[in-house]
């Protein structure tokens, strides 16, 4: 009895195995903590991971780019030693209604002569673009990569950090912080329509600042998510996105590996019921089969609906974090299709080449359908003509797919979680699953005629799936919304932004908190660095 | 007079997007196919790649001396060599300085075939005036078509079964697509690989045979740019680099030993009198006297510093994986040189600044710091690197 109850002491829980609990518990036990890692499902990474759901095929079921993962985490967890692989996108593919296309890869020149067959003044104007913007990532990178001060608090400790950010703000030009705000709050569009003419230039760039969020190119905000897009970096690119070896499945394998190999226990099909509580303290966790776990520490790697109205009873909590948790937005907008495919898909104008797909292909050719495409979302339906990120991901990696045969992925907006017919009534994504396979499905046929011949295999998955499966609240990807109210040190509410929470021990490490979603890393890396600082300072 | 080019040309200046050409060895060499370097060499780590290495030179040593001619010119014991094996080898000059590397072949009991960068054939003739050995270059006779990466075998084996059983360093006569090629499992990449010989008549239609099978592979072409990233990664040396040949030398800083380059593992079996080779003796007494001057080892730069450095400069750090074209000065904590990097480059696979480097033998324990001087807003500065053993990226698969 006695060694039953070691084994079930820990210094650290954490609740969730999606990549952000993964590089929470390998800070942790790397830092030296006993540490149990928590998942709901049979596998690790949550809405990071590979299923190959037709023999030979790998899916990435939900999150298929390696987008903005740190690279302080790759360096402090030696993720290279446990596989870690980035693999080079190396263009980027836009189609255009009228056949023609955008193809931009990893050289300059090249670049400025495709851009100069759509348009000879956008070719420089890319350069100021470019450059603009890489200043205003230099300047707001400090902010991003480190933990948001708290701006409520009088402590001398928080004070100083305001103080650090205020000195930060005032240090850069003046072009350089308008630029921010105006992208922080205003729309991707009007931003882009400063510097360029053709339709299909600032579709491709406008088309980043949709990406999960129910807002449209023209709408404020779009500037914000295009940003958040804009800080991935790789191999010191800034802005460059990659693709993990085996998908980001494989990359949340390689996050289990480095968490393990420093000593970490990971629990698979453990789902926590509730977080256990003892006069304002955490002292452990209770699974859903009523199995207990005991722990000083734990943290929620889940969202913020679930972290602080259902793991733990909002009673216990100050009603202005429950308030502010409840009216925090997550609407959900964004579903996957995923297809197995028996050869490439075939571009009329490109009909003898496949280079094209040695990254994104990127199906929203201009503002005006991006923001189409948005128009039904605000009442509740879907995109008729949806915009696509897709990716044939088999051709950066021959892994994924029989030789010779492809998987591709397509992430699919609009497609709101709260589903309404056009006429007002409801609607249930358990019904219009199919139709949206379809209406993808048609879409990608008009660029790439015969496309549905190649389909040997199909997974269509809606904000419902999403949520079902990953326990992503309304199937947000971000596990929130990026809008400017739900950021930084508001992030997921005002006064809460320190991943810690008001029940002493227990702490909150998932994307819903700063900087948010994608595969990133931070979260879960900031929140252990607060977890090892209130332990350092407890004695 | 126009330069020479390799007998794959015809196919590869199609494939050649940037129209981007070095020469090597009197012929044109693809700098790089793609745009981005860095993709042609993901073709060689993640699924295969091809490269043109036919300027090699490449010498048939024959005849009933050819054994006993080479082992007195290679440092390298070629005796142990069976037919069907290859090895690695350098040759050196009195002193114990090396000259150059190859690769020596093992056809038969008295017949080799050498390749090499340079061109040696006045040199081997010397050494085998009054033996019963021919010695012919035959550098222009065949094409060599390196195949590199993990589905490497994947494409080459339906269509050459005899590769099947190879080991690393054997090589097979083969015939692919009708046409007689050798095949060996060798290559300069550092990952599973095969080097295949093919007469030059027969060139193309290998390499059409090649690119068919490897197309649902993924294969891609790779130019100088891409084999130079991902021999630093296998940590292997390159003449015109890592050193030039002693021959060629002004004064002793620019010649080395094989100890010095870190080829002491080619050395086994030195003290065998039954086999005195050039500059046998000197390399004996260095290795007694302990007198090698540097020691070759990997670098691996600090990642944070590295940052540090550039940010609070306000520059954004910039990550090249082109290796580049200089030497990099290298110091000790008191800021005393402590040797120089002949090699240095981003990894996009180790994901650090690494690199091949040259240091004082007291600097040379795995774990030592060393200050890698970099030119930063116009002034040199420093950023801390750890010493490590070479490769730095040796995968199973190589061996398996
Ligand atoms: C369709 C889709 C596409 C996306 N595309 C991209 C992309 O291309 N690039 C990108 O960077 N980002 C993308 N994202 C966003 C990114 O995947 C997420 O932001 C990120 O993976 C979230 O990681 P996380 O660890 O914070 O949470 P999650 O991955 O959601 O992890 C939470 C984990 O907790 C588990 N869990 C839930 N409840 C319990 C419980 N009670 N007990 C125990 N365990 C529990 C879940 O099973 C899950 O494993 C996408 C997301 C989706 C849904």
């Amino acid at each position: 009895m006695a060694k039953e109850k070691t084994s079930h002491d820990y210094d650290a829980i954490v609740v969730g195995g999606g990549h952000n609990g993964l590089t929470h518990g390998a800070y942790l036990a790397k830092s030296g903590l006993r540490t149990l890692i928590l998942e709901r499902r049979g596998f690790v990474g949550g809405a990071a991971i590979t299923e190959e759901l037709h023999p030979g095929f790998s899916f990435t079921t939900f999150s298929y780019g390696l987008s903005l993962i740190r690279p302080e985490v790759v360096q402090e967890l030696d993720l290279v030693k446990h596989g870690f692989m980035p693999l080079l996108m190396n263009s980027t593919f836009a189609p255009m209604e009228n056949g023609d296309y955008l193809l931009v890869g990893g050289d300059r020149e090249q670049n400025l002569n495709e851009i100069r067959r759509h348009s000879l003044a956008d070719a420089d104007a890319m350069e100021r673009f470019d450059f603009d913007l890489a200043r205003v990532q230099q300047f707001v990178k400090p902010l991003f990569d480190a933990m948001p001060p708290n701006v409520f608090s009088g402590d001398p400790a928080d004070q100083e950090q305001v103080a650090w950010m205020l000195k930060h703000l005032g240090s850069a030009p003046p072009k350089v912080v308008h630029d921010t705000v105006r992208l922080l709050f205003g729309s991707i569009a009007d931003f882009v329509d400063d510097y360029f003419e053709s339709d299909v230039i600032k579709g491709h760039i406008a088309s980043s600042g949709i990406i999960g969020t129910k807002v449209g190119p023209m709408s404020p905000g779009s500037g914000l998510v295009f940003l958040f897009m804009s800080m991935g970096e790789h191999d010191g690119a800034m802005g460059a996105w990659s693709f993990h070896k085996g998908g980001n499945g494989g990359f949340t394998q390689v996050l289990a590996r480095a968490a393990q190999a420093y000593g970490a226990d990971i629990r698979l099909e453990a789902p926590v019921a509730h977080v256990l509580t003892s006069g304002g303290r955490v002292t452990g966790v209770a699974l859903e089969d009523g199995t207990e776990f005991t722990a000083p520490v734990v943290t929620s790697a889940l969202d913020p609906r679930r972290t602080f109205t259902e793991l733990v009873d909002p009673l216990e909590l100050p009603s202005d974090l429950v308030e502010n948790i409840r009216r925090f937005r997550f609407q959900g907008t964004a579903s996957k299709v995923n297809f197995a495919l028996d050869g490439p898909p075939v571009y009329p104008a490109l009909a003898d080449r496949t280079d094209q797909y040695q990254g994104f292909v990127n199906i929203g050719p201009s503002i005006e359908y991006l923001e189409r495409a948005f128009d039904p979302a605000k009442y509740g339906w879907y995109s008729e003509r949806p915009y696509l990120d897709c990716c044939v991901q088999s051709f950066i990696d021959p892994d994924m797919a029989p030789p010779g045969k492809h998987v591709m992925s397509c992430f699919t907006m609009y497609t709101p979680y709260d589903l309404r017919h056009p006429d007002g009534s409801p609607a249930s994504w358990d019904d219009e699953r199919d139709n949206l396979g379809d209406t993808v499905q048609a879409t990608l046929e008009s660029f790439f005629p015969g496309f549905g011949d190649l389909v040997v295999h199909r997974e269509v998955v809606t904000p419902l799936d999403i949520e079902r499966t990953t326990g992503l609240s309304e199937g947000n990807i971000y596990a929130g919304e990026f809008l400017a109210p739900q950021m930084y040190f508001f992030r997921p509410a005002p006064g809460y932004s320190d991943y810690r929470t008001p029940i002493d021990g227990y702490y909150q490490c998932g994307s819903g908190t700063h900087p948010g979603g994608c595969v990133i890393g931070s979260p879960g890396r900031f929140a252990s660095q607060q977890v090892l600082t209130d332990l350092a300072g407890r004695d | 007079m126009r330069i020479k080019t390799t007998p794959f040309y015809p196919r590869l200046v199609e494939l050649n997007h940037t129209g981007l050409w070095s020469h090597w060895a009197g012929h044109l060499s693809a700098t790089r196919y793609d745009f981005s370097p860095k993709y042609e060499y993901f073709g060689i780590r993640n699924s295969a790649a091809y490269f043109d290495a036919s300027p090699l030179f490449k010498f048939w040593i024959r005849g009933r001396d050819a054994e006993r001619v080479l082992a007195g010119v290679m440092a390298r014991d070629p005796r142990a060599v069976k037919p069907g094996r290859a090895q690695y080898t350098v040759w050196c000059d009195d002193d114990g300085y090396v000259l150059e590397d190859g690769v020596l072949f093992r056809h038969a009991p008295d017949e080799f075939m050498l390749t090499a960068a340079e061109p040696n054939l006045s040199h081997l003739r010397e050494r085998a005036r009054g033996k019963d050995v021919e010695i012919v270059d035959v550098s222009e006779e065949y094409a060599v078509l390196a195949l590199q990466g993990p589905r490497a075998r994947a494409i080459l084996e339906p269509l050459a079964p005899e590769i099947a059983e190879l080991r690393y360093f054997d090589f097979t006569p083969a015939k692919v697509a009708g046409h007689a090629v050798t095949i060996s499992r060798t290559g300069f990449t550092g990952d599973l690989g095969y080097e295949l010989m093919i007469p030059a008549d027969d060139a193309l239609a290998v390499l059409d045979a090649v690119v068919e099978a490897g197309e649902p592979h993924g294969l891609r072409p790779f130019g100088e740019e891409a084999l130079n990233m991902a021999r630093i990664e296998a940590g292997l040396p390159l003449i015109g680099v890592e050193f030039t040949s002693a021959r060629y030398a002004y004064n002793d800083a620019e010649r080395f030993t094989p100890t010095e380059l870190g080829l002491g593992w080619l050395l086994r079996g030195i003290d065998d009198d039954s086999r005195p080779f050039i500059g046998r003796d000197a390399i004996r007494r260095e290795l007694a006297e302990k007198t090698s001057r540097w020691a070759t080892v990997g670098i691996v730069v600090d990642w944070l510093a590295f940052q540090e450095l550039h940010t609070s400069h306000g520059l954004v750090p910039v990550m090249d994986e082109i290796p580049v074209p200089w030497e990099t000065m290298l110091y000790d904590d008191a800021g005393e040189r402590a040797g120089y990097a002949t090699s240095l480059m981003y990894s996009p696979m180790l994901q650090r600044y690494l690199g091949i480097a040259r240091v004082k033998p007291e600097h040379a324990a795995v774990g030592t710091v060393v200050h890698v001087e970099q030119t930063v807003n116009h002034e040199y500065l420093t950023v801390p690197a750890e010493v490590t053993t070479l490769p730095f990226f040796n995968p199973e698969r190589k061996l398996a």
